[in-house]
């Protein structure tokens, strides 16, 4: 390799060196002050901004869905199976909201209840057709324990 | 000299590569077609549906192809500027430069049907979440490199301005890959993984990778076509060009008589 080459290659894998250093201490700092949503658990423990507008994120708990017959309002509950918020949201839902599904609500607390403006439905990684979802949850049901994924 | 490295050089001269590159092309072109059609019709009509979503969840057979493809375009965009720089290879500043427009037209394509699919199935056409925010910066790379290169008059000089961009740009590329994983985000996580179990059912899987496949050819004959294109530009006062330039006009000549 000649010289040139040689300084201009060891020039580039500094500054590229340089730059992912300073990238990776940013990721680093951003992953402890970049919270997308906050669970039940750290809602009640207080660790969400008081009076200000959060995300809360958790499972919608099954049996919890109560829809107002007169409006678009419908009370649930979001549980992260150990605590649990009641929440309140007026508005249409996504296709993918139902109980046992994942949801990210925004909102601020009144009282003891979290009231949304937004609902949105997180999906998982899976998919399957319904074919094979029925039959796992028929061999579920059948043996009692949990079906291989 | 090893005869690999005595190719690699061969293949390093703009009229060599002009030629190889124009015999290859139409075949790419053709071979993308065909597996497209094939991916497109498996995916859309002969997959069965999501036990969840439905039918929607055929956004996946474009939008995450796309996606593997604006990640894939950039490494190879990188890579080639990287040579560029270190050795100044014309052809690596070429094909660096001749990539970047359709690693943007890959991402916008991706932000585009993921906001699509993710009004209905999420409830929202945009969040600012990880993984959507550093997709979104990987538009504004893609588009800085192709600002710059435009921006600036002498077109060697500023490939090499816009190389070094691109170059710099690589950071965001494990933050986008990672996003799902490091933070909460609203986006799942990956589904295919090329080591380990991936958590799509076979008969849903095929004509994703036929899609993935039919994507990489299609970025490689547009590469080919477009850095073709480049090439006769940046050497248009060279014989090799001239003499390109005339048997065409000769063949026109006799065309209209």
């Amino acid at each position: 390799m000649t010289p040139t080459r040689k300084r201009r290659l060891i020039a580039v894998a500094l500054i590229l060196g340089a730059v992912g250093i300073a990238t990776a201490l940013t990721v680093t700092a951003l992953s402890q002050n970049m919270t997308y949503l906050f669970s039940p658990s750290e809602t009640l423990a207080g660790h969400a901004p008081p009076g200000a507008s959060f995300k809360l994120g958790g499972v919608v708990l099954e049996h919890s869905i109560q829809r107002d017959p007169n409006s678009l309002k419908v009370d649930f509950v979001v549980t992260d199976r150990f605590k649990q918020v009641p929440v309140e949201y007026t508005g249409i839902l996504p296709d993918l909201f139902r109980e046992g599904q994942s949801v990210i609500a925004t909102g601020k607390m009144q009282g003891d209840r979290f009231v949304a403006r937004e609902v949105l439905a997180k999906h998982d990684e899976t998919y399957m057709p319904k074919e094979v979802a029925d039959a796992i949850a028929k061999a579920k049901a059948t043996q009692g324990t949990p079906a291989p994924r | 000299m090893n005869p690999l490295v005595l190719w690699f050089h061969k293949l390093g001269s703009p009229p060599y590569f002009y030629r190889l590159a124009g015999r290859f092309q139409p075949w790419l072109y053709a071979l993308a077609l065909i597996t497209g059609a094939v991916g497109l019709y498996g995916g859309l009509f002969i997959a069965p549906a999501d036990y969840q979503q439905g039918d929607s969840f055929r956004m996946i057979y474009v939008h995450v192809p796309c996606a593997w493809m604006s990640l894939f375009v950039y490494v190879f965009m990188a890579a080639n500027a990287f040579v560029a720089l270190v050795w100044r290879i014309k052809l690596s500043e070429t094909l660096a430069m001749a990539s970047a427009p359709i690693g943007a037209a890959f991402t916008f394509i991706t932000l585009v049907t993921g906001s699509l699919w993710g009004k209905p199935m999420w409830g929202t056409w945009w969040t600012w979440d990880a993984r959507l925010t550093s997709e979104l910066v990987l538009l504004f790379l893609y588009l800085g490199v192709i600002g710059l290169y435009h921006a600036i008059e002498d077109t060697r000089q500023a490939a090499r301005a816009a190389a070094f961009l691109a170059l710099i740009g690589v950071v965001n590329l494990p933050i986008v890959h990672y996003s799902v994983v490091w933070w909460n985000t609203l986006h799942q996580a990956q589904t295919v993984s090329l080591m380990g179990q991936s958590k799509i059912s076979s008969s849903m899987l095929w004509p994703l990778l036929t899609m993935a496949f039919a994507t990489h050819v299609y970025f490689f004959a547009s590469l080919l076509a477009r850095s073709r294109a480049a090439l006769l530009a940046l050497e248009s006062g060279k014989d090799w060009v001239r003499e390109i330039a005339l048997r065409e006009s000769a063949q026109e000549a006799r065309a209209h008589g």
